[in-house]
Parts: C-alpha cells; structure tokens; sequence
C-alpha cells in the first residue's frame, strides 16, 4: 500500500521539510503485538480470581416488582450477590465530570429497567461457570411497562417517559429542547429559489464489535488502595467515574490501561470498571467484569441511530440559497456522550458548503433502546451521508453534474460559515478535482480551474441578517404547544454582522507547552512574504505570529466583514501583549548522562 | 455443573443420557453461553465413527469426520465444494458431519447438500433411516448417529449454492443442492433440497415436480422456481427475515440450476 | 468441582495442568497453563482471536473441550519465534502495519502460519481465505493479506 502526496496543493503553506511524514516507522508497541507479549486487561492473571456477570432485563421498559436470590445464594460457589443499593452513589452521567447534564443512570438499575439488557443485579462467583448458573437462577418478576422506540414517537405528547430526569424525552440545551443554528433567513431563500428539494435519511445504531470484548479486573491492592486492569479507551475519565459512583477518592483508585483491543469508541462508558472495583470491595478478592459476545453486542452503548431531514433551496444555476435541517439523535435510555452529538452534529451544517440562509433544529432523544454513545466521528458521520445523498439529489433535480454543484458551492477561504466563523485551510475544490480525475470523470474547464483560495467576497464573508424564533423551549412539546420539529418562520431579527459571543482561549499553563507553529508542520510566512506569494487569496488572515495564542481569524477584525463588530473581542486584545519569548532551553535537551566514560543510562553514576 | 463422560465405544455413549459432543462448533458454545443447561457432555474417541469407507451401498462417512476430512478426501470430491463453504479453515477442522446433521437453522449446509443426494444415516444401534425421515423427527429422537452414506454420484450431478452475505465465511441466507441424475437439465428425476429455509433442511417438492414435468428448458426451470417456495417454512432472524427468503429463492434456484456457484 | 489433570505438548514443551469439567481450551491456556497469547473474544467461534494449532492444523480454543487436548501438540504465537528471533510472518507484520491495536494477531498469525506450512505459495485469495475465520475491526485486512504474502517470499528466501 503506499500513499500518494498532492504537494503541488498549496505549497506555499506548507514545510516540506518534514523527517517522519510520509515515510515508513514501526509502531512502538507492534512487537508485543506479534510476539504475544502486549499485556491487554485479562492478561494479568491474579490468585483467587473471582467472575462477575449481571442479570439484565429482558424488557425495554420494565418495573422490577420482586427479585427472589435465594437459590442463587445458596448455589456452591456463589460469593456474593450485589444489588442495586450495594452501589454506594447510583447515579451519574458520564459528562458530570465535565459539568455537563444530569444525572440520570444507575450502574445496577432498580427498580425501574429502561432498555433490553440493562443490568439489575450482579452475581461474583469462583467461575465464570457459576456465575452464569447463578444469574440464571435469580427469579424476577417484571411489570413490563409500554416502551417507545422511534425518535419521533418520543417527542409526541402523549409517549411513555423514558428517563426521568428528562421526563420530555429530549435532553435540554437551555432554553430549549434542542440545538438551534440560525444563520440568515431560511424562508426568504426558499421564496427565492427555483427548485426545493427535500428528503430524508436514516442511519441505524452501529456497534463498535471491537474484538476484545468491553472489561475489567480490580483488587484490593496495598495502602488501603484498589487495582484495576481495565480495557477502558479513557482511564481517568473511568477513574474519575468509578470514584463517584463508588463515592471513593480517587487517591484510593490504582486504574492500569491505555492497551486496548480495539475501542473506536465503545470503551469510553465507564461500566466495567466500577461493577469490577464494586465487586472487589465487597468481597475482598479479585473480580472480573467481562462482557461476552452477546453483551458487547445487546448492552454495548453503538453509535446511536440519527434521522436528517434536509430541505434545500436551489436556483435553476445550482446555487444553494438556502439549507433547513431538522435532525434527531436516538440517545437510546440515556445520555451517555449523546448531548456532545447535537453539538457535535451542530457545528457540522450545512456542510462544507456556503449557504447563505442556514436553519436547523437538532434533538438528542431518549427511547427505550441501548443507550449510544461514542464511535469514530459520532455526530458527524450521519449527517455527512445525508448532506452527501442530498447533494447528489439536488444535483438531479437541477440537472447539473453532481462533482460540480459541489465545486460550485464548496467554501473557499474566507467565507462565512453557519456558525460565524471565517472558513480557513478549505481543500474541498481541490479533493473533488483529485476525486474525479482518480475516477475518470470529466470535468469542465472551469471546474478543473476553480481554487480554494478563489472566489470568496464581501458578500460571501458576510454575516446576514438572521430571523430568530423562540420555538421549542423545554417541556412545550410534550405539552402540546410546540407545532412542529422542523425550524419554524422567525419572529424577532437579529442585525447583520452580529458575531457569536468570543469563546476565549484558556492560556496555555506554561509558555513551553504552547504548540509552536513551525514544530507542527504550518509554514508561517513573514506579512510581507505572504502578500508576495498568494497575491490571489482574497481573504488572508493577519498572518499570527508563532508565539501568540491561535485565534480563530474570525475573530480577528478584518476589512471584509459587512458591519462593524460590536465591540472589540477578546481575541484581538489578547492577541496584541501576548509575545512571550519562545521557551529556549538553557542547554540543548540530551538523554542520560553524557560525560567520557560514563555509561549514558546508567543513573546514580553522576553521583560517582 | 457439567460432568464429561468420555467413552471408546459408539454404542456404550449411545446408551449414557446427554448431550453427544462432536466438533464443539456448536455444543461447546452452550457451554460457554450457557452452562446450566447442560450436564453431562458425552466425548466419543471411538476411531470408527473417523472412518470414511467406499462399499456396494455408497460411501460411508463416519459422525466424526470433519468438513476438513471431506474436502481432502479423494473420494468425496462431490461434497468438498459443499464442505469449503462451511465456516472458516480453523472451523472446518472442528466441525463434524454428525453436528451438521443435527445443526439448528441456519445452520447445516452439508445436511442440505446429504438431503438433495438421498443419503441415509445409520444410528449406534444399527438403524437405517433416509434423510428425509431423519429431519423429520430430528427434533425429537433420542440416539447417536454414527455414520451416513451417501450413494456415489459424479461430479456434475450435484449443484450447490450457498447464499451469505459475506465472502467467503458468511451464515447461510439460504443453500440450495440440486442432484440431476443425468448432469444436466435435460434429465428427470431432479432432487432439490434448501438450507435455512425452515427449521430443518428440506426438499422443494413442488420445485421437483415441475421440473420433471415442464419441458426443459429455461421456461420449465422458470415454472421450477416460481412454485419453490411451497413446502418451505423460513423464519426471520438476524440474516434476513422470512419475507426476503421467500423473495430471494427462485432467484437464487434459477441461478443454482444454471450452474452459478 | 473436581479438576481433572490433562498433559499436552505447548510449544514443545510438556505441560501438565488441571482443568474444570466443561472448560475450554482457551481459558486454560491462559489461566492455567499461563499462555496470554491467545485471546477471548467472542467464546463462540466468530471471531477467531483464539485460533491455536493443535497438531498442525487451526482450532478455535475457546470451541475445544480442554480435556480434548490430552495428548495432543499446541503451538500458539508465544512459541512462533525462534528463540530472539522473530518469525518472518512476526515481521512481515510489524513492517507492514498489519496490526494496530493487536488483539487479532495473534489469532491472525496462527491462521497464516497454518496456510504457509501446507502452501507455501499461496494466491492472493487463497490468503483471505486462510484469514477469513480471523476478524480484525482496525486494518481493513489489507495490510494483513499482503504482509502474509510478504512472509511468504520471506520464508521462500529463508529456505533457499
């Protein structure tokens, strides 16, 4: 397999003097991979190991009335089982560590299961043998409750409640029930337009299956301390978790990991690592929780299910004047990193694209299905697949070749994006050009010589004015007051050029942290230099000097945004004072000890 | 807990209650998945039930005999195409005739191809039995089988298409056996047999008989395949539901008649 | 329960261990005879992560009655490179990026090694074939095939 560089593509902006890019290097942990050695989570092998698994649900919706123990107690070899209240805090939300959401999950749920296969109690026993004829034996008696599995289902008055600290089924981005992007007037575009084209588009949960399936061991270590193997693609995020639901300081907490059989994802839920840590504290031994086969795939949070509709507005030449999405995130039974999504899959419309007209409304919806969570570009991928299916639709419907109704609207540097940020570094025009000679689809002469760097303009790197609605505050749809989930007509304007609120950077913590421009690859031309060399780029950003802290260039004010900025932002006064010298170390840096005669790893004999 | 009896002789584990365990391909999954549903495994090292031996009846093919063994025996050239399409190589070293005679939907794509050639099973007690007999009352006899024997055809005379959705190594959609008697359409006496298309393999009847009557040609094998599907009872599962089956079979009996793999 | 003694030639080295009634012979490779090599991943012949040799020819460990053993040769990817140094098949994968997070190789490896002992020259098809039990959700199997080829211009070197 080799790859192939286009350097001939913005050249100019790049250090070709690069020592590892595009040449070959062996990974770093690639012969404990061949050899056997790599030392994954179960391959710690501890004296008197004892096997955890849970009795799950078999209902997606589901009151637990009664739970009869006793046979399993009484089976040999059977040492504990664990029930809900044995969990000293049972409740969390993964992102609480980060401040966001609330809390609405338990590690061992009761009395109420909200989706198949959600855990209600555990079984630790010497094997995995007894654990499983344990878990058999428990006798549970469910109130099966009516359940609702279609995002759109869940939103309509009326639909079972799935999870009580979201009683509307949506989760809350404040005020409203879900992230709203409003950039322009999307009605006034579509009266402008020649064509509409509308569809939908669907994508179903996707597991990660990594082949080492989700777990972990814990024991009880020294110093009063807990040691946990675990597979975890997050270790102080599951630290950090097992800690609260486990209400232990993390000081008390010993998390060994960071070699994982394959995550993409899925190994960021912090499950296994507390029921493990659970499991060792309540029996003083070695516990494992591992998931099998059918757990990784029933109760392994996939990538959740997404539903996008899009509406474009078209001229009879291809422009896009206007793009209205209206798009649902299935969170399944809880949160997990779903709420991340609809920002995630927020700040990705319209797409690369310049569209001057922008609505959108996106939901993270709870069901009773398998909570979703992370896996490689969560949040993004669907929506791609839809906007993609949908330029190739818009395309038919216009009669326009599809590679070049992209070209067409495709960002060029310096345009306005929905989300008010200048586009920067695009390479769209010249990835289609690349896509269609590969596939050897011919293109016309102006496609072939359109430019990333050609074509923005006052009018494209301008903010527009945009109608504002206050549709969908949380609870007024479950109440009936909201009409639709689509983005509805605005009532309220908000004025050209109204930038965001400026997000600040956090400072770096020392000077030596900061990312030097030239150490990661960017060529940073001299202002002088940089006009010499791409005369034709309209919209250059005030070159950054190395050493200040990145800014976005949207912030930076500049002569081709329409209106004025209303006040001068963060960005540009922390941009001015902002020139530390860059960090030179007193002596260039050498490994161990370098003196004639002197072994250089041999340490202590600096002290000889 | 589970208990593991081993035995030397075919017929002394033929008389121990429990479950028989061949290649493990399947059994061995219980016992991991399931554990407490099993009790006594039952292992049989009887070197007979290995034996793959040509005599007047056909060719006898021991329980034991792995889809390996058949594919690298000379004389079962006609099934090794049959065998190569069963799991993986690791797999194929495991999994044994006798597990496939008794493997669940939608598994058993050897029992397919056994049915379409009317072969017959002989059980530990000496018993004979045709295969359609056998898969009628699989689910609820007791006993072991130790070999079956498949009558001598030419290479030719039976068509096999296995339907998956990955290649190679993918779960039967469905397999088709076609036998022709006479190696092509032109002849009578067709026997067609389908996998996954029910809780046991079994024969298109209705598929059969219009092929012995229609004229044979492309419309006889059209009229074939468009009555396939009665007799056949396919169930939904993770694959393909029962719909798609039933949707996809004359396309794919068309194709296995005409000698696509 | 009682645990019953089976011995076993593990990369040629006699092996005696005590297993349970039921177990399989991937769990007691790893827990009781101490070879982590290969792995558990689906405990129902899916995936292939615990493909092992015995006498020669691949098996699904975690498909194999322990006691089933008795007797037998095992080589797993602990035993496959010669003393300190690697099997070509070992680094025709680390040079050719055909693992990333590692938990198939293993697997992967014994799959090849099987293929190359009884083909030593095998098509491009016939490789994928020889994997096609072995599942891998990081490379793509591309990098594999042609790393299994690569060894096995390796090997042909090797033996001239």
């Amino acid at each position: 397999m080799s790859i192939e560089f286009r350097k001939e593509l913005f050249a100019d902006e790049r250090d070709d003097g690069l020592n590892e890019i595009g040449k070959p290097k062996l990974r770093q942990d690639i012969e404990g991979h061949v050899t056997g050695r790599t030392a994954y989570y179960d391959d710690h092998l501890l004296d008197g190991l004892l096997h955890m698994r849970c009795v799950r649900s078999p209902h997606h919706h589901a009151r637990v009335r009664s739970i009869d123990t006793s046979e399993a107690e009484r089976m040999k070899g059977v040492r504990r089982v664990v029930h809900a209240d044995d969990v000293p805090h049972n409740l969390n939300t993964l992102l609480s560590l980060i401040g966001f959401g609330k809390d609405d999950e338990q590690l061992l749920s009761n009395p109420i299961v909200r989706y198949r296969g959600e855990p209600v109690l555990a079984i630790v026993a010497d094997t995995e043998a007894i654990a499983r004829a344990g878990c058999a034996a428990i006798r549970v008696d469910w109130e099966v409750l009516p359940h609702v599995l279609d995002v759109e289902e869940a939103i309509a008055p009326g639909a079972p409640s799935v999870n009580p600290a979201y009683p509307d089924n949506t989760f809350t981005y404040e005020p409203y029930d879900h992230v709203k992007l409003r950039f322009g007037d999307v009605q006034s575009g579509f009266a402008q337009a020649d064509h509409i084209v509308e569809a939908e588009y669907e994508m179903s949960p996707i597991e990660q299956a990594p082949i080492e399936t989700c777990g972990a061991i814990a024991a009880p270590e020294t110093a009063d301390r807990y040691v946990c193997h675990t597979g975890t693609q997050a270790l102080f995020f599951s630290l950090g978790t097992t800690a609260k639901l486990l209400d232990l300081p993390s000081s008390r907490l010993h998390f060994i990991g960071g070699t994982v059989g394959g995550g993409f994802g899925g190994k960021v839920d912090s499950i296994t690592e507390p029921m493990a840590v659970l499991g060792a504290m309540l029996t003083g031994r070695p516990v494992k929780f591992q998931w099998d086969r059918e757990e990784e795939m029933q109760v392994g949070a996939p990538r959740g299910a997404e539903r996008w509709r899009i509406k474009d507005g078209v001229t009879s030449d291809g422009r896009i004047l206007a793009r209205q999405f209206t798009g649902f995130f299935d969170a399944g039974a809880y949160t997990r990193l779903s709420s991340y999504a609809g920002h995630k899959g927020t700040g990705h419309l319209p797409g690369p694209y310049t569209i001057p007209n922008v609505a959108s409304n996106v939901f993270c919806v709870y069901t009773n299905r398998t909570p979703a969570t992370a896996m490689r570009g969560f949040g993004v991928t669907g929506v791609d697949f839809a906007i993609e299916c949908h330029m190739d639709r818009v395309a038919e419907a216009v009669g326009i070749d599809p590679i070049s109704l992209r070209i067409l609207n495709a960002y060029r540097d310096g345009d306005m994006k929905a989300h008010r940020r200048v586009a920067k570094n695009c390479a769209l025009v010249e990835s289609c050009q690349v896509v269609a000679g590969k596939a050897g689809w011919g293109l016309s002469t102006d496609d072939m010589a359109a430019n990333s760097l050609v074509g923005s303009s006052a009018e494209r790197a301008a903010i527009p004015e945009t109608a504002l609605d206050d549709e969908g505050k949380a609870g007024e749809r479950r109440a009936g007051r909201a009409t639709t989930a689509d983005p509805v007509p605005g009532t309220r304007r908000l004025p050209a050029g109204t930038h965001g609120d400026a997000k600040e950077a956090i400072p770096v913590q020392r000077p030596d942290m900061q990312i030097l421009a030239e150490r990661v690859g960017h060529k940073i031309p001299e202002p002088a230099a940089a006009t010499a060399v791409t005369p034709q780029k309209v919209a250059t950003p005030t070159p950054t000097p190395p050493s200040t802290p990145t800014m976005p260039p949207a912030m930076a004010p500049s002569s081709h945004v329409a209106a004025p900025l209303p006040k001068p932002t963060a960005a540009t006064t922390a941009a001015e004072p902002a020139k530390p010298a860059p960090y030179k170390p007193e002596k260039p840096f050498s490994q161990g000890v370098n003196r004639p005669g002197v072994s250089r790893f041999l340490s202590g004999s600096r002290r000889r | 807990m589970i208990e593991v009896h081993t035995f030397s002789q075919a017929a002394e584990a033929a008389r121990t209650p429990g479950h028989i365990l061949g290649g493990g391909t399947l059994l061995m999954r219980q016992v991991n998945y399931a554990p407490q549903t099993i009790e006594k495994l039952i292992r049989v090292t009887d070197p007979e039930l290995q034996e793959i031996r040509a005599d007047s009846t056909g060719i006898r093919i021991g329980a034991g005999v792995t889809m390996a063994s058949i594919i690298n025996h000379p004389d079962l050239s006609v099934l090794a195409p049959v065998a190569r399409a069963i799991g993986a190589p690791a797999l194929r070293n495991m999994a044994t005739v006798g597990g496939n005679l008794f493997a669940p939907h939608p598994y058993g794509d050897l029992a397919v191809a056994l049915l379409a050639l009317d072969a017959f099973v002989i059980w530990s007690d000496g018993r004979e039995e045709d295969m359609e007999t056998f898969f009628q009352g699989r689910e609820r006899t007791r006993g072991m089988v130790t070999h079956v024997v498949v009558p001598r055809v030419q290479s030719g005379q039976l068509r096999f298409r296995k339907v998956s959705r990955t290649r190679p190594k993918g779960i039967s959609v469905m397999s088709i056996a076609v036998y022709l008697p006479g190696g092509s359409l032109s002849g009578r006496g067709a026997r067609i047999a389908f996998g996954a298309m029910g809780p046991t393999p079994l024969r298109a009847k209705a598929a059969e008989a219009a092929l012995e009557n229609g004229a044979m040609d492309a419309s006889g094998v059209a009229a074939a395949c468009s009555v396939c599907g009665h007799g056949l009872a396919p169930q939904d599962d993770a694959l393909a539901s029962a719909w798609y089956r039933n949707e996809v079979a004359p396309v794919h009996l068309r194709r296995c008649l005409e000698g696509e793999t | 329960m009682a645990k019953r003694p089976i011995s076993f030639t593990l990369n040629g080295t006699e092996t005696g261990i005590f297993v349970n009634e039921g177990q399989n012979l991937l769990e007691a490779l790893r827990r009781e005879a101490g070879d982590l090599s290969p792995k558990f991943g689906c405990g129902q012949g899916t995936c292939g992560a615990c493909t092992i040799l015995i006498d020669g020819a691949p098996h699904l460990g975690c498909l194999t009655l322990a006691e089933a053993a008795q007797g037998r040769s095992i080589e797993t990817t602990s035993g496959l490179a010669d003393g300190p140094d690697l099997h070509p098949l070992q680094r025709a994968f680390m040079e050719g990026f055909a693992a990333q997070c590692g938990f198939c190789t293993s697997g992967m490896l014994m799959a090849a090694k099987a293929l190359l002992v009884t083909n030593p020259h095998p098509t491009r098809d016939e490789v994928i074939e020889a994997i096609s039990g072995n599942l891998c959700r990081c490379t793509g199997y591309e990098p594999i095939v042609d790393a299994i080829l690569d060894a096995a211009i390796r090997l042909q070197g090797r033996v001239a």
